[in-house]
């Protein structure tokens, strides 16, 4: 089966700071595939690349097998039609009321009737788990939770095959984070998603993800979960058995 | 999609996605259901169905149960529906059984009326609270004036750079035109009646009292009354002003007075230029013009000024810098949730910086005469 994003040879520098050196990754169908790296070690940056947000150096993007890097932006409207992304802070507009940032896509995507505009919203808005009357709301008017799940609402507008997601359990109570895990698991399996999420949360990854990339060193080390814990790197051994992944681990593995 | 309706039978074919929504949605509209005892609908042909698809899909079995027609599917009905019957039928936490009665329509004279009433309190609340912040930064800056340190006097010479120095240029260029303009009009008016020499009279009065200082401040109006408020007001949508508050800096001290400060040097500075370009710009039009020799203009504008013309304009210079830099400031930091009031205060603090300072001049018109300046 084809795999969904596909980086090859990615190389990103700023300056004279290499960011990514010929970093592969590799997302396969309906996984969830979390990115996992230090703050700075480039997986915004990772991820601004393979939404086509940023030119790299060097290297392919291909997203369901079309090379991003290569196409103008006439092109890549179809491709990105077929993805929703939720931002990190959400990055709802926030002139609009949640419906209206929810319908944006489809306005700008589709010709449908108001009646259809105004019912699809409304399913997304409920399938995301927030209230109807979050709808009329401003995202100013909402909690950090809720500006996350419309952010996913948003991006599930065109529902799309893939998905993206920039941290988005940063920022949220333990509770609240697990309540959003336990979204991410119910839409990919309901929906068929493919996810692609960046997270430094070490309980969503082992409650959402199949696979995890980490990146050290610019470039990319993959693999399912159990066998990316036993990497020998320094850095992973760090982060997965340091003091607050090794309670985490030891629950895991009682299990 | 095909349609084969015999006693109603529905067979489901093609792509079921959101992109194709729209022709899908005109179809299950045109089918008709009424008196139609019941319809079988086979879904197993469907390539791909999405959410979308299955929402219009319910939609249509929404209706025709409405309509009394029993609706059953060939085989099991798409996951995809379920998923979304679920979703809208979960019942929400906190959902009231009966949606609150909105209020009563009211007249149409009615609703005018609450309209005005509406407008006159909060322009009325808005003028206190401008007042309010007026009062405040001034209480804070004279408090600081006892307390120099506190003057931030680096956060002062920024602001004196940016909304001074670097409007030399557009001030200077203004400041020319207009005295061409003026000198201009006044020559083709007055050399009919053989008093050229009257151009400088104008031109020299006309730009000292009036022109130089008033459209300065319109420029600076324009340019650094939107900057402020803009600046200010992005830095409360992100939460910066917030920061500031928390960490116990007072942010009418640290980002207010600067500013007004910054500005009530910066625009006499402006009109002194403005002064002086515009003079030169009348000497250069009465010399190609009016073949009036420098020498005689430079007399001519010594006899025509008297020893308070040049003051009268200056002293206009720090009042609309003052009236300019709070309407800025205070306007963005009315700024709160949306980038679009952001713009809309940007664009309210503009409008008022220029009514502002065109509504002072119009005082100290009056004023000067009065005064029999």
């Amino acid at each position: 089966m084809e795999p969904v994003v596909e980086v090859r040879g990615l190389v990103n520098r700023f300056g004279r700071q290499v960011v990514h050196d010929r970093l592969d990754m590799q997302v396969d169908a309906d996984e969830v595939f979390g990115i996992v790296g230090g703050s700075g070690s480039g997986k915004s940056v990772l991820l601004r690349t393979i939404l086509g947000l940023q030119r790299p150096a060097a290297g392919t993007v291909r997203i369901y097998g079309s090379d991003i890097t290569q196409l103008s932006e006439e092109q890549l409207r179809p491709i990105k039609a077929r993805y929703g992304v939720a931002f990190q802070s959400g990055a709802l507009y926030t002139g609009l009321t949640v419906l209206e940032n929810v319908q944006l896509p489809m306005i700008e995507h589709l010709k449908l009737p108001p009646a259809a505009l105004e019912g699809l919203a409304l399913l997304k808005i409920r399938l995301v788990g927030l209230p109807a009357d979050a709808a009329a709301k401003y995202p100013a008017q909402l909690s950090g939770g809720m500006v996350k799940r419309a952010a996913v609402a948003r991006a599930l507008a065109l529902d799309p095959e893939l998905l993206f997601l920039d941290e988005p359990t940063s920022g949220l109570d333990p509770v609240s984070a697990a309540a959003f895990d336990d979204l991410v698991v119910y839409l990919q399996q309901h929906l068929k998603l493919t996810i692609v999420m960046i997270t430094h949360d070490l309980d969503s990854i082992f409650r959402t993800c199949n696979r995890v990339g980490v990146i050290v060193d610019r470039r990319m080390i993959s693999g399912t979960l159990d066998r990316i814990i036993d990497d020998p790197n320094p850095w992973i051994q760090a982060y997965f058995h340091g003091e607050r992944a090794r309670a985490r681990l030891g629950a895991a593995h009682g299990a | 999609m095909r349609r084969t309706a015999e006693g109603l039978e529905l067979e489901l074919t093609g792509e079921w996605s959101v992109r194709a929504l729209a022709p899908i949605e005109a179809a299950l509209e045109s089918i008709d259901v009424a008196s139609v005892p019941r319809i079988r609908i086979a879904a197993q042909g469907i390539t791909h169905l999405d959410l979308s698809g299955a929402w219009a899909l319910r939609a249509f079995v929404r209706r025709a149960r409405r309509a009394g027609a029993e609706v059953q599917f060939h085989g099991t009905p798409p996951d995809q529906l379920r998923l979304v019957d679920e979703t809208l039928a979960a019942k929400e936490p906190g959902e009231s059984a009966a949606p609150a009665s909105a209020p009563a329509p009211a007249e149409p004279g009615e609703r005018a009326l609450v309209a005005i009433g509406r407008y006159v309190v909060r322009s009325g609340r808005d003028l206190v609270h401008g007042l309010a912040f007026f009062g405040r930064t001034c209480v804070t800056f004279v408090a600081d004036l006892a307390r120099p340190w506190r003057l931030r006097p680096i956060s002062i010479v920024r602001h004196v750079y940016d909304t001074g120095i670097t409007a030399m240029p557009i001030v200077a260029l203004i400041a020319f035109l207009i005295a061409v303009i003026l000198a201009y009009l006044s020559a083709q008016q007055l050399r009919g009646l053989g008093a050229d020499i009257y151009v400088v009279d104008l031109v020299t009065i006309g730009v000292l009292r009036e022109l130089g200082v008033l459209l300065t401040s319109i420029i600076v109006a324009g340019r650094s009354g939107s900057s402020f408020a803009a600046e200010l007001g992005s830095m409360k949508l992100n939460e910066e002003v917030d920061a500031l508050t928390a960490t116990g800096a007072d942010p009418i001290e640290l980002l207010v007075v600067p500013r007004v400060v910054g500005l009530a040097i910066a625009l006499p500075l402006l009109t002194v230029i403005a002064d002086l370009i515009g003079l030169a710009g009348g000497a250069l039009l009465c010399r190609y013009l009016l073949d009036m020799p420098l020498t005689q203009y430079v007399n001519r504008v010594n006899e025509s000024i008297s020893a308070t013309t040049f003051w009268v304009g200056i002293i206009k210079a720090p009042v609309f810098a003052l009236l300019i830099a709070f309407a800025g400031c205070y306007r963005g930091m009315q700024v709160r949730g949306s980038a679009r009031e952001l713009g809309h205060l940007v664009t309210v603090a503009v409008v008022q910086a220029i009514f502002l300072v065109i509504l002072a001049d119009a005082l100290f018109a009056v004023l000067f005469m009065r005064m029999k300046i």
